[in-house]
């Protein structure tokens, strides 16, 4: 009887852990499909546009992106992969290093306009990393930024063209970005911490 | 998941997760050194010596462009132009470079031991670019590197390591290393060249070169130390070479796709005949291209590793 108190007691924890769901499937789907109609409204077409998607939840929501793009304009937008790991400001400081990943963009990106995709932009710094990145591989036209989710708490002055879902968030929350081609479902959740 | 160590001393050390790590961390590294701009900030105010009391070329180049590419700022010490000349013992050296703060110090040096010696001393990471005839981890990381880049994996593949065994830190270091990774190895050379009970290394012996290269995916050739070769361990050098140089007919007898591998620098003409060190198979060159790259992931990884004291 005992052990069955602690087991309901957990279940209430795990309740009040997953705060919410602020995302399914249809509402990911309507978010890419309203991101890709932007991105093609504000460069007017897709002429020179290349999406760059960040490990690595981004580079399945820049794919996702470009099938859209693909529908409404008809062409195909090369996706490339970007890892910031050695541009990160926070190197050295905590623990042991991250692993290095690959960056893998197999076009050139000079005078392109570049559509930068994440799945959460929260403090801005993996951003910034990934800005210094991209302009040592080139010196694209622009640079746009897509992002499923905007939690706010930045710490730079940087801000998103395109958002899927803005969400206000305390710094104690987690938000969690589930797709399929990662994690077998999609949703986006918030956990608190 | 990192490298949760202050030095690099020996394969010895490794297990076969960490080597796997170090492996991709630098392909990584490798898609750097195939940009326009050939720089990222990972190391920025980081300090990188070099220490080196032997002479070398690749080794030394190569820690040196790996820390510059990496952003770190890079210090070389060789002994004829520092006070090691004046008769600064290692300790002593080691101590005045520590007080500089360096954070990370790469030595060679002739004595087996002498990386770890210094290590101890040390508040900063030391890697071991070679000591004595004991270990030289970063050779044997760029080696299995290169292979498993060549034929796609490392389990399973069989090397014969060619030449003076008992001089060689670079066979010493890639026995260990191939053999975590599930590699089978064999030594070959004239028995004055291999050393008592290297089999309980877990290595099959040879002393006739056809039959160690008969059957195997990877053959590394050492060099002939000359200059360690004063103690009349074979008669001449027309004879080691006729006995044990790599030439084209002896090749024959080899697999088709065999892989050719050397440390470098060659003796052409004596351990390998230059239409082998220069053929198809050979990746002697690949060996020093994908030293950067190694190089540059243990930097990275060992920068972010608990520094004593």
């Amino acid at each position: 009887m005992v052990r069955g108190f602690f087991y309901a007691l957990n279940l209430m924890a795990a309740e009040l852990n997953e705060k919410a769901q602020i995302l399914d499937q249809a509402g990911i789907q309507r978010a890419v499909t309203r991101i890709a109609h932007e991105i093609v409204e504000r460069n007017k077409g897709t002429n020179d546009l290349v999406l760059i998607g960040l490990r690595s939840r981004g580079v399945d929501l820049a794919r996702r992106i470009a099938q859209e793009l693909k529908i409404i304009d008809g062409a195909d937008i090369p996706v490339g992969t970007l890892d910031v790991t050695l541009y990160r400001d926070d190197l050295g400081r905590v623990g042991l290093q991250p692993v290095v990943r690959k960056t893998d963009i197999p076009f050139p990106i000079n005078e392109r306009r570049v559509v930068l995709v994440d799945d959460v932009l929260y403090t801005g710094r993996t951003i910034r990393a990934a800005l210094d990145s991209l302009i040592d591989l080139g010196r694209p036209r622009l640079i746009q930024l897509a992002v499923l989710v905007d939690r706010g708490h930045r710490e730079l002055p940087i801000r998103a063209d395109y958002v899927g879902k803005n969400v206000p968030t305390s710094r104690q929350e987690q938000v969690q970005v589930l797709l399929t081609e990662e994690d077998g479902v999609d949703g986006v959740l918030i956990v608190k911490g | 998941m990192g490298l949760a160590r202050k030095d690099l001393l020996r394969m010895q050390d490794l297990t076969a997760d960490e080597i796997r790590l170090i492996l991709d961390t630098a392909e990584s590294m490798k898609q750097v050194a195939g940009r326009d701009i050939k720089k990222v900030p990972a190391l920025r105010g980081k300090t990188l010596i070099n220490l080196f009391y032997e002479a070398s070329t690749r080794t030394r180049t190569s820690f040196e462009i790996a820390g510059k590419w990496l952003s770190a700022d890079v210090i070389n010490v060789s002994t004829s132009s520092s006070s090691v000349a004046k008769g600064e013992s290692l300790k002593d050296t080691g101590l005045t470079l520590q007080a500089m703060h360096p954070d990370i110090v790469v030595l060679r040096h002739p004595a087996s031991g002498a990386a770890e010696f210094l290590a101890k001393q040390l508040a900063a990471s030391v890697i071991n670019a070679g000591d004595g005839a004991h270990e030289h981890p970063s050779q044997a990381l760029l080696d299995l590197f290169t292979i498993r880049e060549k034929k796609g994996r490392l389990e399973g593949l069989k090397a014969a390591i060619v030449g003076d065994i008992a001089h060689s830190r670079v066979a010493r270091s890639n026995i260990h290393g191939m053999r975590k990774v599930g590699m089978e190895v064999r030594v070959a050379g004239p028995r004055t060249m291999l050393p008592c009970f290297i089999d309980r290394l877990g290595v099959e012996v040879f002393t006739d070169l056809e039959r160690a290269i008969a059957d195997v995916d990877i053959i590394m050739m050492l060099r002939l130390q000359l200059e360690r070769q004063q103690a009349g361990l074979f008669p001449s050098l027309r004879e080691y070479s006729r006995l044990f140089g790599l030439t084209l007919p002896r090749l024959k007898g080899a697999k088709s796709d065999v892989l050719i591998m050397h440390p470098g620098p060659i003796n052409r003409g004596v351990e390998i005949a230059p239409e082998v060190a220069d053929g198809p198979y050979s990746l002697i060159l690949n060996q020093v291209e994908n030293g950067v790259a190694v190089r540059m992931a243990l930097l990275y990884l060992l920068a972010g590793a608990p520094q004593a004291g």
